[in-house]
């Protein structure tokens, strides 16, 4: 009986010193390939890591499901929002002929595009899927330019880490990391199912991330950041996401 | 059933073991991931309880059906004027950790089970139960609401075998796999989880129903825990040693048998 549970005994220990150091190294290797997502404190920390660091592992490169023609959505759907600023309204008044998307951050040279110069730009066409945290979705055709060109028109530096972007409305603003930001899909969106993009699914401009849900392609974008660390804009938990309680990673 | 919790102290090494410490630890942190789970997952619903078929689905398509309550979200047609407070931030940080620990726990519970034996000895039917007439025979034990005697007291019967090795192997896996369907970027990596399912919207279909289907699973198995003596069975899985009346009288046959079993 004694010398059973003196061999269980060091067994358990061997293995908990074993369990222990493991998720030591593990986390100091998230931390170095960028695999710890800025709301990573708190309960929910280590889940929100967990899911980060595998898909990052696991979908970097992968491309979200693209759709046939037939399968767009006769009724797309779009969530109420709230009601507009000044400045929206002017612009809107104006047919957004006065639109544009500044480039700032780390980048060679701070940058401002008005919307046909977007539209200069290499745009790419692609049948993706919403998906609402909610529930719901509908499948739409997205005409854009891809985030890619814009930031290498911009001279990006290649130490940036993540992409800042923000609506014209107030306290709207979402991020993401490089992999989406320079993925082929992450779209500067201006155009939906052969006509311009109407206000209600983010008209003028909206950043389609189609390998996120549907809260983290942000309508009216006016600007964008590049940057290596989040911990300067807002509480520094990445985007307005985080602050009003969902995660900044929405990959799931 | 004897029950009186005096005796116990004295028979903390004579009483014989009934469910190992790897299952009694796997099972209450599974049942905890199961709430947080269930609950979360509520939440999440009565932002959309509306369910469709097919890849896509919203207010402005015909649901395959809904379920009859308030929404958090008010451009929900419910037909209630009033709606729930938003619980989604929350509720789907705790989804996504509680779901991480779940399956971290059974794929740890997986790999001991096949290293020890513990689902060919203890899940997989015993060869003479492995027919008809004796699952049926179990079956009807049941309906008469027999309760069992004490040498079933110390293995499962094949209708529990069944329905343990359903949970495990077929619904367990369906929710992780419906679960996984719901997530962009893994559907991007592995396109196939989802379009087999029939698309998103079914993906999303089925991982309600499979919960239901748990959700039923966890009422009868409390109930058949509370009819064959709650006290007894709580305390073997907790403690893992099962009190009964032959255990008090010393060893016999019941007691070797279940020592011979113990994993």
């Amino acid at each position: 009986m004694n010398t059973v549970s003196r061999r269980k005994f060091i067994t358990a220990g061997l293995a908990a010193t074993a369990g222990i150091s493991g998720v030591a190294v593990a986390a100091s290797m998230a931390k170095r390939y960028g695999l710890v997502p800025p709301d990573s404190g708190g309960i929910y920390g280590p889940g929100e890591t967990l899911t980060y660091a595998a898909q990052r592992l696991l979908t970097k490169h992968s491309l979200a499901r693209e759709f046939p023609r037939s399968m767009i959505s006769k009724v797309p759907f779009a969530n109420e929002l709230a009601p507009f600023n000044d400045a929206f309204k002017r612009h809107q008044a104006n047919g957004f002929a006065d639109w544009r998307l500044s480039v700032n951050g780390m980048v060679a040279q701070p940058t401002s595009f008005s919307l046909p110069d977007l539209k200069s730009l290499r745009s790419r066409s692609q049948i993706t899927e919403v998906v609402c945290e909610e529930g719901w979705s509908y499948v739409a055709e997205w005409i854009g330019t891809p985030l890619a060109e814009v930031l290498n028109a911009s001279g990006m530096s290649p130490q940036a880490r993540y992409v800042v972007y923000f609506s014209i409305e107030p306290d709207w603003w979402e991020s993401i990391d490089m992999a989406d930001a320079l993925h082929p899909q992450t779209l500067l969106t201006y155009a939906m199912n052969d006509g311009d993009l109407p206000v209600g699914f983010g008209g003028p401009l909206r950043l389609r991330v189609p390998r996120q849900l549907g809260y983290k392609s942000v309508k009216f974008i006016t600007r964008l950041t590049v940057t290596d660390s989040l911990k300067g804009f807002g509480k520094g938990l990445g985007s307005a996401a985080p602050e009003g309680g969902y995660s900044w990673y929405a990959g799931i | 059933m004897l029950s009186d919790v005096s005796i116990v102290p004295t028979l903390r090494h004579s009483a014989p073991a009934r469910h190992a410490a790897f299952v009694r630890v796997t099972h209450w942190i599974t049942t905890i991931c199961f709430f947080a789970l269930l609950v979360s997952g509520t939440e999440i619903v009565i932002s959309h309880p509306r369910f469709y078929w097919g890849e896509t689905g919203n207010d402005l398509t015909s649901p395959l059906f809904k379920i009859p309550i308030p929404a958090s979200r008010n451009f929900v047609p419910t037909g209630y004027g009033y709606v729930l407070p938003d619980q989604n931030g929350w509720s789907r940080y705790l989804h996504f950790e509680a779901a991480w620990a779940a399956v971290l726990t059974g794929l740890v519970y997986a790999i001991w089970g096949v290293w020890t034996g513990h689902f060919r000895s203890n899940l997989f039917p015993a060869p003479a139960d492995r027919t008809w007439r004796a699952l049926l025979g179990v079956i009807a034990k049941h309906i008469r609401f027999r309760r069992p005697n004490e040498a079933e007291a110390f293995s499962y019967n094949a209708l529990q075998r069944a329905s343990y090795l359903a949970v495990i192997f077929v619904l367990f896996p369906l929710m992780i796999w419906t679960g996984l369907a719901l997530s962009p970027a893994f559907n991007s990596a592995f396109p196939i989880a989802v379009n087999v399912l029939g698309g998103r919207q079914s993906a999303r279909t089925l991982h309600f129903l499979v919960t239901s289907v748990l959700l039923l699973f966890l009422i009868v198995h409390v109930a058949m825990v509370i009819l064959a003596g709650f006290t007894i069975r709580m305390r073997a899985m907790i403690t893992g040693t099962m009190i009964t009346r032959t255990t008090i009288n010393g060893t016999s046959d019941v007691s070797q048998r279940a020592g011979e079993e113990r994993t």
